[in-house]
């Protein structure tokens, strides 16, 4: 493996999401901190089908495969960034080895710490999450790093099982204004009583 | 020649019920001589999963993720693990997620191992922190009731809570 050529990247995060997911609703969403929850939070308007986050960095992953585990019969996505994906990076072996067919990963990648001042972060440098997705035991992969690439996306998110990891490689930039609500026990009873009819 | 019997067996299998019977499905851990029987057996039933983490604080977002569905979900570790856990524990406190915890424990009675201290003497410290309610257990005929006490804490009560295994009900390893 080479030094990343960032020069290559020509996507922009804002109105991605939108293009891969057209019906979100169908979803179960899971989101780590920062940028990435706040696409996401955008593509479903907050709803009541997504769990944000805005701490607990690392978590997204694992708490997306415990939702997997527990509603084999829906569409379970986790949506976060790469920041996150390191500081936990050994869930992908634990996605891997449990293989639920429900489980879709994507990683908004900026390259960098969007949050705190973009900082550059490790896959600007030489890391490519695609070869560690792999290397962990996730066979179905994508790398997409342009516009046109999203319609490859859309249909990778739909095809045969899971669990699939898709690395959206995205400019340096803002993420998609959108105000969410980040009390945690709020939504946690706004998901519950969606999802559970009560 | 008859099988050996693991000398966690009898117990194990107690406890395994409990959780069972509690609607735990979702068993999650990383190995550890005191979880090593209830992980066979939760791996070898069909109705339960066994979950082998990488990390142990793993284990407490898969229970969250868990508890969005109305899935129940118990994470077993040794106590070196606990260390591993704070930033996600920040569920419970932050979330009234109710995370269910069983905690072999290394380093107090009778450890012979000088790396086991620092972590197993900061496990309670560590989890009142963080808002983990723990219940001890000593002596077999504790076993129960401490467990009963945990689950309903956390499935029933709202809390989080740990079965801490202490090393005087296990036995201390030798070296």
């Amino acid at each position: 493996m080479g030094k990343t050529d960032m020069s290559k990247i020509t996507l922009n995060r804002v109105g991605a999401l939108p293009r891969i997911f057209p019906d979100p609703s169908k979803y179960l969403f899971v989101t780590g901190l920062a940028g990435p929850a706040r696409d996401a939070a955008a593509l479903t308007n907050d709803g009541a089908n997504m769990f944000t986050m805005a701490g607990c960095m690392g978590a997204a992953v694992s708490t997306g495969l415990g939702m997997a585990l527990g509603a084999p019969e829906r569409e379970v996505v986790v949506i976060a960034g790469d920041g996150e994906m390191m500081m936990n990076i050994g869930s992908l072996v634990t996605v891997a080895s449990e293989a639920p067919r429900n489980l879709t990963l994507v990683c908004i990648d900026n390259g960098g710490h969007g949050e705190t001042g973009g900082q550059d972060g490790h896959t600007s440098k030489r890391t490519s999450l695609a070869t560690m997705a792999e290397g962990a035991g996730i066979e179905r992969v994508l790398m997409v790093t342009n516009e046109a690439g999203l319609k490859d996306a859309a249909k990778f998110v739909k095809a045969g099982d899971g669990p699939r990891f898709l690395w959206l490689r995205v400019l340096a930039g803002e993420p998609t204004k959108f105000k969410r609500n980040m009390n945690p026990q709020e939504c946690r009873v706004r998901f519950r009583s969606a999802y559970l009819g009560r | 020649m008859p099988k050996a019997v693991h000398r966690h067996d009898t117990w194990s299998m107690s406890l395994f019920k409990q959780f069972k019977d509690s609607g735990v499905r979702l068993f999650t851990y990383i190995p550890d001589a005191g979880n090593a029987r209830l992980a066979e057996l939760a791996e070898a039933d069909n109705e339960t999963r066994c979950v082998l983490l990488t990390t142990e604080e793993e284990g407490v977002a898969v229970a969250a993720g868990a508890d969005l569905v109305g899935e129940k979900a118990v994470l077993m570790m040794q106590s070196s693990g606990v260390g591993n856990c704070p930033n996600f524990l920040s569920f419970v406190k932050g979330g009234g997620f109710p995370v269910l915890m069983m905690v072999s424990m290394r380093g107090d009675y009778g450890e012979q191992n000088p790396w086991q201290y620092p972590m197993g003497q900061a496990v309670e410290p560590i989890l009142h922190a963080m808002g983990v309610l723990t219940f001890r257990v000593e002596r077999e005929d504790e076993l129960e009731g401490a467990a009963a006490a945990a689950i309903n804490a956390a499935f029933r009560g709202g809390h989080a809570a740990a079965l801490i295994l202490t090393q005087k009900f296990l036995g201390a390893k030798a070296f």
